[in-house]
């Protein structure tokens, strides 16, 4: 016989193990506290199985991709959460302060705007061409360019330092 | 709507609005189990169709951005994601 729940522990740990090790390459953290990770993550695998996408385990997903891209893990607040609050909104990603376990991550506010407002955006960018809304980074170091409100924490691909980025003009 | 009670000492009417799969609503249930309040909850994800809307209209009135957990006392007062010292204050634990 089949020991599902084993079969699923074991499914938890080789998707853990490959994000853990994303987030290593990439320059991101995910929360030392290793159950409460893995306790996201199966969060993810639930979601996956009842949406077909990775859907935020902390969010109300709809049930439609198109509707939920934005939350579809790595979401695309986690940057900006990062920055501002040390963790993500589950806190499954952690600034490397948390990351390095000299403080606990804690619950913070929803930065996903609620589905009106979502869909008034929506409406908004198919109408006008906007200019680039947010400032280019640029990675002195090994010229990796991005476009958001901050650089990241580490280059995702030199590793260097936040301070080593300059707004590219 | 599935509504789950769970027995406990009354501290008033409290209700969780939640979701299976969200970590800080699975602490904050834990929270009121741990100091043994009785309490109901609802994991919105699990509801489907007009429950699920229902249950969304519901928690609206506590918190127009319809995040989790919202934790509604005695039909007054709410507390919005997982806030352990507010929660225990607001309830006098
Ligand atoms: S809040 Fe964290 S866990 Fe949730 S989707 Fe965003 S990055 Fe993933």
């Amino acid at each position: 016989m089949i020991d599902v729940k084993k079969a699923l522990n074991l499914e938890v740990d080789r998707v853990y193990a490959k994000i853990k090790k994303d987030a290593d390459v990439g320059g991101y953290h995910l929360n030392p506290d290793v159950q409460f990770a893995k306790d996201l993550v199966l969060g993810l695998l639930i979601n996956e199985k009842r949406y077909g996408y990775w859907a935020c385990p902390c969010r109300l997903a709809s049930g439609i991709k198109n509707e939920d891209v934005d939350m579809i893990c790595p979401c695309d607040y986690r940057d900006a959460d990062l920055i501002e609050h040390e963790a993500c909104y589950c806190a499954l990603y952690v600034s490397s302060k948390i990351g390095a376990g000299k403080e606990a991550a804690e619950a913070i506010p929803d930065r996903r705007p609620p589905k009106e407002a979502r869909e008034e955006a929506k409406k908004k960018n198919k109408r006008v061409r906007r200019l680039p809304s947010l400032p280019v980074w640029h990675c002195k170091v090994c010229g990796y360019l991005c476009a958001r409100e901050q650089p990241p924490e580490i280059c995702p691909i030199c590793k260097a330092g936040k301070e080593r980025f300059e707004v590219f003009a | 709507m599935n509504i789950i009670h769970v027995e406990g000492e009354n501290k008033g009417k409290i209700m969780i609005y939640a979701l299976s799969t969200c970590i800080w609503c699975r602490k904050t249930k834990q929270l009121l189990k741990d100091k043994k309040v009785a309490f109901d909850y609802c994991d919105v994800d699990l509801e489907e169709g007009a429950d699920k809307e229902a249950a969304q209209k519901d928690i609206k009135k506590w918190n127009p951005s319809i995040s989790f957990p919202t934790l509604v006392i005695n039909n007054k007062e709410a507390v919005l994601g997982y806030q352990p010292e507010e929660i225990k204050e607001k309830l006098g634990l």
